[in-house]
């Protein structure tokens, strides 16, 4: 018992959890105490202890959990344990349960989290879309019914498809550009962490005095500086959740920079690695100013700070400025990757090369930097100087282009194709049809006057989960259907899959299409009830909304006894070029035997002879003399023929 | 590779699908009534983008359509690889261009329906201030309108046929002060004044809703507008203020 105390894990990461609140306790009395009895009557007070606690039992947590031992032995100058690697990877469930430095055990590790987060996300879209069945109070109170829009949408952004994308990439971007592992795996470890704690937090703020967080994922000051604790719990949350963001990101860059497979040029790359590559770029440099925008909420919550105080000389919208600096960017952030598996399952369904790979690769890069130049289409009716609307309806028109040319290079992919109509190629098929009019819909929002009508409208509930539905989640399932074989070496059941597409689609255009019409008309978002004219169009909506929960369960099901039972999956079930799929499904533990040489492009289907990764014989040294087995420069070399 | 005759067939039904689209698009009461200058502009404005984007959307749909249908696996395709073409630089020129274009002409003529929309007009403005709080919207008629003491309500009246500049605080936290039948809206901001002006055209009463979370009450933070004859606004001005002197 001591000893599993005392090793890194979950139980001693409980400890570091209870330590944490014990820490507050003692760190807030202290302050409190020294200020004095005229400050502060009670020197122990539960809301400073709570809002310490949501900062020190993560970290003790994740120290407990052993997320940073490395780094802690290496400072205090002791021997830091030798990486053996022995505990790389998963042999039972177990390993997917502690610190693991094997991206793919990490990978999945954030793929099951983050659709929990999902499947917990939609439920309370659902009990939200009761309330909103008919008029009047139904089920929740207006504070509750605040509360659960305010984390439905926290964790489907922050716990849901933010980090299903992070997972992806971790399990299949190594194995793409023929790397063992990511550059930097025990930061790779600490990032999966965080999100569980987050998520929780951001959770559990419903059993918070005064309820679960209610000012929108927005969190718009003032409204949110004088909130009960629940705030807190969002304002905290989200921080971690933003910084696992960054560490993955980190990761990213530095393992697509320098970990390439030697011949794979930037200009040889699969395009989802192109696509993580744009998105961590924007995740580090955007992130930062999220976590910015709510340590000014916490420090005039938690400390008596003006930021947003107007009477004291504060600024409300400066507030909204920081926040929409980065959550733009996180539009993007939430996209990006999914454009990068739609051109991987295109080009292989399709059997064909991915039309303009060039023009697509740029505009991922076009749409990084326009990206951070558009933030304030968020606030044209913010009451901000009128003047700044100008500039931003004009970059967010133009960032419009190369999202466009990346729709037409994938239609002009399909063309003269071999197509196979299956999972993942209807997905993508979905999107490139629901994202289109979510991109038309951001068009219409570009054009100042009519966003003053529908901003903050039913229309822009239509719009962002077009984008995001319709957008990010059709090719986060078209992408876990399609890497599935790779990921657990087991078919999914194609039948089920087909169900569960058709259903959704059907289900989506139902629940959100007529959204558009509700925001035209004058409903506000954001609202627990509405004016009677809005009753019939919201009972077609509930319903939908119903039938759209339920076509998750098909892929649930699908997922779970697949997994367990499916008949087993080769190494190359799709006949794809790139890398990961030159391995065995599920990948060897340190992915390759041999370091891969690239030699060609990654989608040259329907070129004669064309190959775009080669697994050489053991390599010949280059110089007489040299060790065997290794060239100066270490680099493998296809055998010359 | 697809014949002529199924491309051009292909174009037709999309040519078809477009006007349909188009002809659905007038068809539909997209909007609440029209109850000012601005919401016509802001009305042409929407159809047109809707206009714009029906083709669009037709585009896109046709080429997923046609090529499913045209391209799809047949049996004894299943090892067969598709044409390698990897790209048309025409093509690509083509379709950054295009779009280019028609966006930036689109913004253009948001710019000018803006302008238009916000420019003060030749004629009689009166202001009216407004006060949102949690959870109501009160007025305010400045002495400018009232001809004597400022007037504080609870109920909004404004003349047809003149421009209303609406002088917009709040007193708590951020709310949005919403007309939809005018199709204007703007944030009440604690600590500073935000304006728009609109010139009702349509006499009746339409709702006015908060349009920004302000706290539990939000849902039902809501009033009217009352849209009336000129002389019949004096005449409300003028008996509000003799029995209910304001006291603001």
């Amino acid at each position: 018992m001591v000893a599993r105390l005392r090793a890194p894990g979950l139980y001693r990461a409980g400890l570091g959890f209870l330590f944490g609140i014990a820490f507050a306790a003692g760190l807030t009395w202290v302050v409190r105490a020294s200020t004095g009895h005229a400050t502060f009557h009670h020197y122990l007070s539960g809301e400073a202890i709570t809002t310490v606690s949501l900062i020190a039992s993560p970290i003790f947590f994740l120290v407990g959990l052993g997320g940073f031992d490395y780094w802690l032995y290496w400072a205090a100058g002791r021997p830091t344990r030798a990486e053996d690697h022995s505990s790389h990877g998963a042999h039972s469930w177990k390993d997917y349960f502690r610190i693991n430095t094997d991206h793919k055990v990490i990978g999945i590790q954030y793929t099951v989290t983050a659709f929990f987060f999902l499947l917990v996300g939609g439920l309370l879209a659902m009990l939200m879309r009761a309330q909103l069945a008919q008029p009047g109070a139904q089920f929740v109170d207006a504070n509750t019914y605040n509360g659960l829009f305010s984390v439905h949408a926290s964790l489907l952004i922050f716990l849901f498809v933010i980090p299903v994308f992070a997972g992806l990439a971790n399990y299949v971007l190594p194995l793409m550009i023929g790397a063992p592992d990511m550059a930097f795996p025990r930061l790779n470890a600490l990032s999966y962490w965080l999100l569980p704690l987050a998520g929780l937090m951001m959770l559990s703020s419903f059993l918070a005095p005064g309820g679960a967080f209610a000012d929108g994922w927005t969190a718009y000051t003032p409204l949110s500086i004088d909130a009960p604790i629940g705030q807190d719990f969002f304002s905290i949350g989200v921080q971690l959740a933003g910084a696992s963001s960054i560490m993955t990101a980190l990761n990213f860059l530095v393992t697509i920079i320098t970990m390439r497979a030697p011949g794979m040029s930037f200009f040889r790359m699969p395009l989802l690695v192109w696509a993580n590559f744009a998105t961590s770029l924007l995740v580090v440099i955007a992130t930062p100013f999220i976590a910015a925008s709510q340590f000014f909420v916490l420090l005039d919550r938690a400390l008596g700070f003006n930021f947003f105080n107007a009477g004291a000389g504060g600024d409300v919208l400066m507030y909204q400025h920081v926040f929409w600096f980065y959550s733009h960017p996180a539009v993007y952030i939430m996209m990006l990757p999914g454009f990068g598996i739609i051109s991987e399952v295109i080009a292989v369904k399709a059997r064909k090369p991915i039309f303009g790979y060039r023009m697509m690769a740029f505009s991922l890069l076009a749409i990084v930097a326009l990206g951070f130049t558009v933030w304030a289409h968020h606030m044209f009716t913010s009451g901000m100087a009128a003047w700044i609307r100008i500039p931003m309806a004009i970059t967010t028109a133009i960032i419009a282009v190369p999202t466009g040319i990346k729709i037409f290079s994938w239609l002009a992919t399909l063309w003269r194709g071999i197509l196979h109509l299956d999972t993942p190629m209807l997905f993508a098929l979905g999107f490139l049809t629901t994202f289109t009019l979510g991109g038309i819909s951001g068009v219409m929002l570009a054009m100042v006057p009519f966003d003053i009508h529908v901003s903050a409208s039913y229309f822009i509930v239509a719009h962002i989960h077009y984008v995001l539905f319709g957008g990010s989640l059709m090719t986060i399932f078209a992408g876990v259907y399609y890497w599935f074989p790779k990921m657990t070496g087991r078919m999914f059941d194609e039948r089920l899959g087909k169900w569960h597409f058709w259903t959704t689609f059907v289900f989506f255009n139902l629940t959100f299409g007529p959204m558009h019409i509700l925001g035209l008309e004058g409903m506000p978002r954001r609202v627990a009830t509405y004016a009677s004219k809005f009753a019939d169009l919201n009972l077609l909506i509930s319903i939908a909304s119903f039938g759209l929960g339920l076509s998750t369960l098909i892929f649930v099901y699908n997922i779970v006894t697949s997994w367990r039972g499916g008949p087993r999956a080769v190494a190359n079930p799709w006949r794809a070029l790139t890398l990961e799929w030159q391995v065995s499904s599920p990948p060897p533990i340190f992915n390759f035997d041999r370091v891969p040489t690239v030699v060609g492009g990654p989608y040259e289907y329907g070129v004669p002879g064309a190959v775009h990764g080669i697994f050489a014989p053991a390599p010949v040294p280059a110089t007489v003399g040299s060790t065997p087995g290794t060239t100066p420069t270490g680099a493998v070399h296809a055998p010359t023929e | 590779m697809p014949t002529r005759r199924s491309i051009a067939a292909a174009g037709v039904a999309a040519l078809i699908a477009t006007a349909i689209g188009i002809a659905l698009s007038y068809a539909i009461h997209w909007f609440p009534v029209q109850a000012s200058a601005q919401a016509k502009n802001t009305d042409t404005l929407y159809h047109v983008l809707v206009i714009a984007s029906i083709p669009i959307f037709v585009l896109v749909v046709t080429v997923i359509l046609f090529s499913v249908w045209h391209f799809r696996m047949k049996p004894g395709e299943e090892l067969k690889d598709g044409a390698p073409i990897h790209g048309n630089t025409r093509l690509e020129i083509l379709w950054t261009a295009l779009p280019a274009a028609v966006l930036l002409g689109l913004v253009s003529y948001s710019f000018v329906v803006l302008h238009e929309n916000e420019r003060k007009p030749a004629g009689k403005e009166i202001v009216v201030e407004v006060t949102g709080q949690q959870f109501a919207w009160t007025y305010q008629y400045p002495s400018s309108v009232t001809g004597g003491a400022p007037l504080a309500t609870t109920q909004l009246y404004v003349p047809n046929g003149e421009s209303v500049d609406f002088a917009i605080r709040s007193k708590d936290v951020v709310h949005a002060f919403w007309i939809p039948a005018f199709r204007l809206q703007i944030d009440a901001v604690p600590g500073i004044t935000t304006h728009y002006r609109a010139t009702p055209d349509r006499l009746g009463s339409y709702p006015v809703v908060c349009n920004l979370l302000c706290g539990v009450g939000h849902s039902t933070m809501r009033s009217t507008i009352h849209v009336v004859a000129p002389t019949q606004f004096e005449a409300w001005v003028k008996s509000r203020g003799s029995s209910h002197p304001s006291t603001s």
